[in-house]
């Protein structure tokens, strides 16, 4: 089911968390759509997400859908940007034990999916546990 | 070789996975315990990681170090072995998520494990050229073994990004560098194929030896300089043992190679390999220091470069994760996950 | 505005019918709805269902449908609105005949999701969520759910095991109703220890997928009297409303307000509130589903559904009898058909048919149909024509 274009149009907002800023309420929107769910007034402006929030809620997927059985077991999320919007992403390179509701995460660009081995490799964003800027 | 304008690095970031997994663990398995390994583990990329990926974030963490607006780069080259497409440059898919685009060149650049470096020199030129104030280059690797051979213990992934520009806003100065490239099949992959040919032994003395010591000599020579002149030194690592001789043939003591070599911890990471090694120099170097790096493709060909440390490291170093938060930064995985997160399993 | 009734009821067996095709489990409800009615023909036909092109590779199933079962020629139209398919398309069929466009319309939900394999009709099902922002990232419709539980059980204190009446309610009721897919008891403690499927969902807290279609007959209240044997039931309330597709895109992700704002709209037009209903078809997709619903709906304060469960107020017995034939956990959820099924057993408790699970006084039955994970409600209050 590959769908090119579709994924194209898609880029900003998937490696580089692009939203949209309500320039007559102020809120924040991921993703962007136009029209401001809070105010109902036209929302057009470009706003980048600093890709940092807090972890809203979490599940492992056991069953995956078709074109993510070799990911399984993952972990999805949604998590708040520090921005204010609710995102749904998955969590990676983290175990289920140590995640928990509330704890920071930063964003991350990773694959999504591939359509099989000769198609298209999907890119976007993913949410890790911050990386520490020091070492040990 | 040095450019008419002088140019330098202004900002350098690095990226290894998480993934560990034990040499001994490969011994394990198709060893049976009995035959040791040459490195403590390598680093794994996770299924969702990828050379585009890993690219992203070196360079990501490069961009912060050189405090650059990435709009301003006029290139982003990706040098790798294991390019996630092969037709299809990984470059572009870097440069549209960092926001290089659309005012760049991109293109993926291939030269064994001297890819990146192949890179580097490419964006000196660019830059001493005044084509360009900015230009970036990234050597990255997800290396395969094939399961049982040799390699399997070391091929590792990661790498490191730079960022080319004028000398008056490096934290490093390029004094020169030097090629030294033969037609010298040591190590080879054909289209198609999944794992690479290599000769065993004669990778050795005509190939790695023969190609890193000339490199080195003839750019030290050059610039007049001798061992005793450079605060460290990183080579090429596809194991420890090889850097290691080529710095004591040369005549560089261990505490001048030892912050570099980050091998025993991460594994070969191909293109990645000396580059990664000069992130960690450059993590603690001071101001002043003189540095030599000398990189090393199958095929095959060394790229000698020497740089100076100048006073902007101290306050770009930290605007990014170190070199060793990645490194001690690790989850063990068995061979079966290894296998799996590597693909080794056909799935259809 | 013309009043509506309901004259004719059928619905087959929910299960995995290897040698029914979709068309002809739709035609055997259809059958037997216009059977039931005593009509030989119709004025419209509406068709319920979501996954006909994904799963059977076939769309077009209005006109497809009308053909088959005898007919062709009339106005008909397939309705889609993932889960609530079923209950929309009956939305639109009311409008019609309420607003005096046809007098006869038949309304078939149908779904057939046994023909491929567990992966595709995963991929299926999280097509009622949004393609660009939460399928992409390998989201599943039970881990959606999941999401919804997790964060519900951290704010308000509860536990998995708290939901676990809904599931044993469900499967004590389908054991007395022949056309349940799944007719075992299941205990709490089965509930506790059943694989998990995306956490903290378990295979007991999840309908599963089956086969099915149930359909009814309309026709405006004043000529009711004349079909069906006398046991016409009455549309007291029809009202739809929607909600952001992605959980991440609501306002408050535990507060399911298309639910909220149909149940009201219901009411209003019933003239009345959750007291005086009798029964509760609620949309049981998930148990977390089930106590959300409850909430919005009114029967329950926020965090509190699942306490209903526990006291025992939604037994056949309780309070607010829910699921009373099972459910979707347990009669099942051929998605697109389920919210014409949860009409048809309405009728059959109303009408006094619905055999050993017969509620002994309802007269006044509310059946809720959702799509997705609450982006689409629709609320119908069926009465028992005096």
């Amino acid at each position: 089911m590959s769908s090119i274009p579709r994924h194209w149009r898609l880029q900003s907002q998937r490696y580089s968390m692009v939203g949209e800023v309500c320039n007559t309420c102020g809120a924040k929107l991921f993703p962007p759509r136009d029209v401001c769910p809070e105010c109902s007034k036209p929302a057009y402006e470009p706003f980048q997400f600093s890709g940092n929030g807090r972890v809203y809620s979490y599940s492992t997927v056991y069953q995956a859908p078709t074109g993510y059985e070799e990911f399984v077991p993952y972990t999805v999320a949604l998590v708040e940007l520090d921005e204010g919007p609710l995102v749904t992403a998955q969590l990676t390179d983290m175990e289920q034990d140590e995640i928990e509701i509330g704890m920071p995460v930063e964003m991350v660009t990773r694959k999504l999916r591939e359509e099989g081995e000769d198609g298209l490799i999907v890119y976007g964003y993913k949410f890790r546990k911050p990386l520490q800027q020091q070492p040990a | 070789m040095k450019p008419i304008r002088e140019v330098g690095i202004t900002g350098y970031g690095v990226y290894v996975p998480c993934y560990r997994l034990p040499g001994s663990e490969v011994d394990r398995v198709w060893k049976d315990g009995q035959g040791g390994s040459p490195i403590k583990e390598k680093a794994v990329p996770g299924p969702d990681e990828d050379t585009a990926t890993m690219s992203v974030e070196a360079a990501r963490n490069a961009l912060m170090r050189a405090g650059l607006d990435p709009a301003a780069l006029r290139a982003v080259w990706v040098g790798s072995e294991s390019h996630p497409y092969a037709v299809k440059p990984t470059s572009t898919i870097v440069a549209e998520a960092i926001g290089a685009v659309p005012a760049t060149q991109a293109a993926d650049w291939e030269f064994a494990c001297k890819a990146g470096t192949e890179a580097f020199q490419a964006a000196m030129g660019l830059v001493g050229s005044g084509m360009a104030d900015y230009a970036m280059a990234i050597g990255m690797d997800t290396a395969q073994g094939r399961p049982g051979d040799a390699l399997e213990y070391t091929a590792g992934a990661g790498g490191a990004a730079y960022i080319v520009g004028p000398a008056e806003d490096a934290l490093a100065v390029i004094e020169g560098s030097f090629s030294y490239v033969t037609d010298t099949p040591d190590f080879f992959r054909r289209p198609g194929q999944r794992y690479p040919q290599h000769g065993s032994r004669f990778t050795g003395d005509p190939a790695y030896f023969k190609h890193v010591l000339a490199a080195a000599q003839e750019l030290m020579e050059a610039l007049g300089a001798g061992p005793e002149d450079f605060a460290a030194a990183v080579f090429h690592q596809p194991n420890p043992k090889f850097p290691e001789r080529a710095a004591r043939v040369l005549g560089f003591r261990p505490e001048q190679t030892r912050t570099g070599l980050l091998c025993p911890m991460v594994g070969n990471t191909y293109a990645g390999s000396s580059m990664l090694g000069l992130s960690a120099i450059l993590d603690e170097a001071q101001p002043g220091d003189r540095v030599l790096l000398v990189s090393f493709g199958s095929g095959a060909g060394s790229d000698a470069v020497s740089m100076r440390i100048t006073d902007r490291i101290e306050e770009r170093r930290d605007r990014a994760p170190r070199t060793r938060v990645y490194v001690e930064r690790r989850k063990e995985i068995d061979y079966g996950t290894y296998v799996r997160y590597r693909k080794k399993l056909h799935l259809h | 505005m013309r009043d509506v009734s309901i004259i004719g009821i059928g619905q087959t067996k929910v299960d995995e019918h290897w040698d029914r095709s979709l068309r002809h489990l739709a035609g055997d409800a259809v059958l037997m709805a216009m059977r039931d009615a005593g009509i030989e023909t119709a004025d419209a036909l509406y068709v319920g269902n979501m996954l006909s092109g994904l799963l059977t590779g076939q769309e077009h199933l209005g006109a497809l449908i009308a053909d088959f079962v005898g007919l062709r020629g009339i106005e008909a139209v397939k309705v889609e609105a993932a889960c609530g398919s079923g209950a929309a398309a009956l939305r639109m069929a009311y409008g019609a005949v309420a607003g005096g466009l046809h007098d006869f319309a038949v309304v078939c939900g149908v779904e057939k999701m046994t023909d491929t394999v567990n992966a595709e009709t995963t991929t299926g099902l999280v097509m009622a969520a949004d393609a660009d922002y939460e399928s992409i990232h390998g989201v599943t419709f039970v881990s959606i759910n999941a999401l919804l539980m997790r964060r519900y059980m951290f704010e308000y204190g509860v536990k998995h095991e708290d939901f676990a009446e809904f599931t044993v309610n469900a499967h004590r009721n389908a054991a007395g109703n022949p056309n349940a897919m799944f007719r075992n008891k299941v205990t709490a403690e089965q509930f506790g220890r059943a694989r998990m499927i995306a956490d903290p969902i378990n295979l007991l807290d999840s309908s599963a997928i089956g086969d099915g279609a149930a359909a009814v007959v309309i026709c405006p209240s004043s000529i009711a009297r004349e079909y069906g044997n006398g046991q016409a039931v009455r549309i007291r309330a029809s009202s739809m409303a929607t909600d952001a597709v992605a959980v991440h895109d609501r306002s408050d992700p535990l507060w399911l307000s298309a639910v909220e704002v149909s149940a009201h709209k219901a009411y209003q037009q019933a003239g009345v509130g959750p007291r005086e209903i009798d029964l509760f078809e609620v949309h049981d997709a998930f148990t977390i589903m089930t106590a959300l619903s409850l909430e919005a709906s009114g029967f329950a304060e926020r965090g509190k559904g699942a306490w209903l469960a526990k006291a025992g107020e939604i037994t056949r017995e309780g309070r607010i009898p829910i699921c009373t034939m099972g459910g979707l956990k347990a009669r099942g959820h051929p998605v697109g058909a389920t919210g014409v099924y949860q009409v048809v057993e309405i009728s059959q408790q109303l009408r006094g048919d619905a055999g050993a699970n017969q509620l002994p006084d309802a007269r006044l039955g509310m059946a809720q149909n959702i799509g997705g994970s609450g982006a689409t409600v629709i609320t119908h209050i069926l009465e028992a024509h005096a």
